[in-house]
């Protein structure tokens, strides 16, 4: 019935071992939630907050959404490790690269070093990135890098084992030409949704706009979060 | 992104599916997609009919191995209608939907098929009920099954409301139905729908040009 992401189980040689709890064998995983919108001017991202080991939810207030530049940002899914690990990769080169060009590094330069190295290291890595920004040449900008290393951008995209439960309700609700309350408030509605069904996806919403004049981050608590219960 | 494993495991020709059952004010719309596939890779029908209707006001659709399926629902069919002459009156929809969660639950070693029971009867109006896979019975409000249902969830949790009118409850599981063949590769072709209410039975045909179209296409 439903579909999943696979959550990097590895299998250990201590399995039986009675000492270490079953969680602390299994890799950390993001199984997440994320998504990325553009507007005129700007875009906006967001995602959950939940970090598992298995069943046990390692952070309830992650951040996923990761800064690698001043106004180019990236959205993480899959192994928490890999991600940050990809992301920091990233932010290095870019931030090298930025000051070779002496000028702000291009939305779809990013996405490109993203691309490169996720499927460079394909077999070995399990992430899935969302890298969304803006730039002075072509404004706001969402590009997908998902496992297996393709690029493609898109005016919308979403991510991790929570989006699928969200596809309906994104096709029918996107509008092009949003402006940047529209995209937030559609945003925080999708997170909510998907938050209830996806197991691995959960906590706060954390959402972002940037802009030409910069960042602007909030944060939806989850009593905060719009409802949907029918019962 | 995410990959289904579901199907693959599913022998032979498989229903990968959308299927959906909601109530509304006066009567309960049962829907399904028409696309039966094997393995994911091969269409083996464009125009199958999963909505089974098991007596006058009682339908129910059908999600994975439609050998199963088949099997169970013309056994189903012989019980309820036997049932229903010894009782002298028409079946409850909960006894249909017993039924065929006996036939699950006993046999859930062999099987391989999920339900939707839904219809309308004199003790409690229209009704839906979920049959799973290892044979739990749920009475819900709406309810959305098969593979295809996974990307409706969000569109489905945020756009239901109960006592809809007809023509609201038609439109919404129209749209879930287009929403959710759009996304999913083992769900497609016509969209079948079925009205029930006290008066009695419709069926609205919906070919795949007629659906409703989103943004992207």
């Amino acid at each position: 019935m439903a579909a999943y992401m696979s959550a990097g189980r590895s299998e250990n040689a201590f399995s039986t071992h009675d000492f270490v709890p079953e969680w602390a064998q299994e890799e950390v995983s993001t199984g997440t939630t994320i998504m990325a919108v553009e507007f005129d001017g700007g875009v906006v991202i967001g995602a959950d907050s939940r970090t598992t080991t298995g069943a046990y939810i390692a952070n309830r207030v992650t951040d996923k959404l990761t800064p690698i530049h001043d106004h180019i940002f990236c959205c993480r899914s899959g192994s928490a490790a890999d991600t940050q690990a990809v992301a920091d990769a990233v932010t290095y080169q870019l931030g090298f690269h930025s000051i070779e060009l002496d000028e702000p590094p291009l939305v779809q330069t990013a996405a490109n070093l993203f691309q490169q190295m996720c499927y460079r290291y394909r077999e070995e890595l399990m992430a899935g990135i969302i890298v969304a920004g803006w730039d002075k040449r072509r404004g706001g900008q969402v590009y997908t890098v998902p496992m297996g290393g393709m690029i493609v951008r898109q005016p919308m995209s979403v991510g991790g084992s929570g989006s699928s439960y969200i596809y309906g309700f994104m096709d029918s609700n996107y509008k092009p030409g949003m402006t940047k309350e529209e995209c937030l408030h559609f945003c925080t509605q999708a997170l909510a949704l998907a938050m209830e069904r996806d197991g691995s996806s959960g906590g706060v919403a954390r959402l972002a706009a940037i802009t030409e004049e910069g960042l602007e981050r909030r944060v939806v608590l989850g009593h905060q979060l719009p409802k949907f219960s029918n019962t | 992104m995410e990959i289904d494993f579901m199907d693959s495991q599913i022998k032979g020709v498989s229903t990968g599916t959308t299927i959906l059952a909601v109530t509304f004010n006066g009567g309960v719309i049962i829907g399904s997609d028409s696309r039966a596939s094997i393995g994911g890779y091969y269409v083996s029908s464009k125009t199958i009919n999963k909505l089974i209707q098991v007596h006058d006001r009682i339908f129910c659709c059908i999600a994975g191995s439609l050998a199963d399926a088949q099997a169970v629902t013309k056994a189903a069919k012989f019980q309820i209608s036997f049932h229903s002459i010894q009782m002298e009156s028409p079946p409850l929809v909960k006894a249909a939907a017993s039924v065929l969660k006996e036939l699950c639950y006993n046999n859930k070693e062999e099987l391989q098929a999920g339900f939707i029971t839904a219809g309308w009867d004199r003790k409690k109006g229209p009704q839906v009920y979920t049959v799973a896979l290892g044979g739990m019975l749920l009475s819900q409000p709406f309810t959305i099954g098969g593979s295809g249902s996974t990307y409706i969830y969000g569109y489905a949790d945020a756009k239901y409301k109960p006592d809809m009118s007809r023509e609201e409850c038609l439109q919404f599981a129209t749209n879930a139905l287009a929403l959710a063949m759009g996304r999913d590769n083992v769900s497609g072709g016509v969209a079948h729908l079925v009205v029930i209410t006290e008066e009695g039975v419709e069926h609205v045909v919906i070919p795949g040009d007629k659906l409703p179209k989103f943004h992207d296409e």
